[in-house]
């Protein structure tokens, strides 16, 4: 038995610009991509096909770095580098722009839902992390800003079911953080990459967090009992290295089957699986299937679809977005 | 490169630069001038592209000694192109521009397959976001533009 990643769609998503990053509506029927020609497009399945159903432009004046939907599905968060956070509101088939959040100083990396829906946390070069408390009335309030980083925020990301955040940065580092007496505070540091961490990803528990980096390797961290004088403790249990010939900019676990999707500079998409006999305390992961030359640029993000196993997304700066299928061969 | 453009000043903050001699033109082989022939890109080509105007002088980079043709690495067969250069005073200000130029220069040039390698440039969303600022963008435009002597 081996694993393959077939071709399903190439769509040419962001033409003449960058593609940055895709992400599946929570019941998995609709894609967002955003790019460098500042626009958000909603692509949906018209019978075999994937076809742009919306295009969301006017909303911000410079690229749309990331985008993110609410764990109900009517709402889309996008941050770009004009600084801002536009929240978007579905309505039948349309969307239309809520509100914007201004505060940061620079650029918007990233912005991600708690699964709650209630909270939403962004962050940017201006090495802050802020968090917004949303209302019934779609108001949206900042509560926290923490400055843990000392560089650029990349990557921001909320476990799957507790009130935990974790952020990537420029600085090399990860921090985590929990709310204390109204106040959110970095209660770890994960230092272990060499460089830049572009991204990361919790699995589909929360007991494991991965993160990829300029340095070309995907850690895998580890929840561990507390120890004395601190509440969380997070420990590095494996190391992919040297299957990336570039930087790994994004990681995906998929929630359905525990694979591990990667998007690297190299113009690769990756697929590990875990070996189901190995100590959980040392997992050791292989590769089970590469596509080298999945784009014609960097691959910037991948994404497994929430409801459809094996479904795979990924975007590059060739502007296309390719749609995948992992699946055993027989 | 931080994407503010806050690096340029109107103060030359290198007056009087040592001049370094050019070196002479590119001797033309007879297998390069056979079309048949394939004929990779190599680190002369790549060093000839390179000819940046120092945003505080009119001379170019190479007469400045801020690239040195042995300090380009350029492998065809991997399609990478990496290059060290030296700022004419420590610390410059003026670095990361002629650095972002430099980065700017061989991505207009070179096929897409190729990827420029710069230690200092290696962020990709950082210089995505300074070349979206209109200013910062003119002058390495300016910095680019063919010199007229």
């Amino acid at each position: 038995m081996k694993e393959a990643l077939s071709l399903v769609q190439r769509l040419s998503a962001h033409p003449d610009s960058r593609c940055w990053f895709v992400s599946w509506s929570p019941n998995g029927t609709l894609l967002a991509s955003c790019g460098g020609d500042k626009t958000i497009r909603i692509w949906g399945k018209e019978g075999d096909s994937w076809i742009c159903k919306n295009v969301l432009q006017d909303g911000h004046q410079r690229t749309v770095r990331k985008v993110a939907w609410s764990p109900c599905g009517n709402y889309l968060a996008s941050a770009s580098f004009d600084a801002t956070t536009c929240i978007w509101k579905k309505k039948n088939d349309d969307f239309e722009s809520l509100t914007v959040l201004e505060g940061h100083e620079n650029e918007v990396k990233c912005v991600a839902w708690a699964p709650s829906g209630n909270l939403l946390a962004t962050c940017s070069r201006d090495k802050s992390v802020w968090v917004w408390e949303v209302d019934e009335e779609d108001e949206y309030e900042c509560v926290t800003v923490v400055n843990s980083h000392t560089q650029d925020v990349k990557h921001v990301v909320w476990h799957p079911t507790q009130e935990l955040l974790a952020s990537a940065s420029y600085d090399n580092n990860i921090c985590l953080y929990k709310e204390e007496d109204d106040d959110w505070e970095c209660r770890a540091t994960l230092q272990g990459h060499t460089s830049t961490v572009w991204s990361l990803c919790f699995d589909a528990d929360g007991q494991r967090l991965a993160s990829c980096s300029d340095d070309r390797t995907v850690k895998i961290w580890r929840e561990y009992p507390a120890e004395s004088g601190q509440d969380l403790s997070w420990k590095c249990v494996c190391t992919l290295s040297g299957y990336h010939g570039r930087a790994v900019y994004d990681v995906s676990w998929c929630r359905l089957t525990g694979a591990l999707a990667t998007a690297s500079g190299d113009d690769a998409v990756r697929v590990f699986k875990e070996d189901e006999t190995a100590n959980p305390d040392e997992p050791v992961y292989s590769l089970a299937a590469q596509v080298a030359r999945a784009h014609n640029q960097d691959v910037n993000c991948v994404s497994w679809n929430p409801k459809e196993a094996g479904f795979l997304a990924s975007c590059s700066d060739d502007g296309e977005i390719a749609i995948w299928k992992f699946q055993e061969e027989e | 490169v931080d994407g503010d453009g806050g690096c340029v000043g109107t103060r030359l903050e290198n007056a009087n630069p040592v001049i370094f001699q050019r070196s002479g033109d590119r001797v033309q082989t007879a297998s390069e001038e056979d079309e048949d022939v394939h004929d990779p890109i190599d680190d002369r080509e790549i060093f000839d592209i390179l000819s940046i105007n120092d945003p505080e002088h009119p001379l170019s980079l190479e007469e400045l000694n801020v690239v040195e043709q042995f300090r380009v690495k350029v492998n065809d067969a991997e399609s990478t192109v990496g290059i060290e250069f030296t700022p004419t005073i420590p610390h410059c200000s003026m670095a990361t521009l002629i650095g972002l130029s430099i980065k700017v220069k061989l991505l207009r040039s070179l096929p897409d397959r190729f990827k420029v390698l710069n230690k200092q440039l290696a962020d990709k969303e950082r210089v995505a976001a300074a070349l979206e600022n209109a200013s910062l963008l003119e002058v390495v435009n300016q910095c680019l533009s063919t010199r007229t002597i």
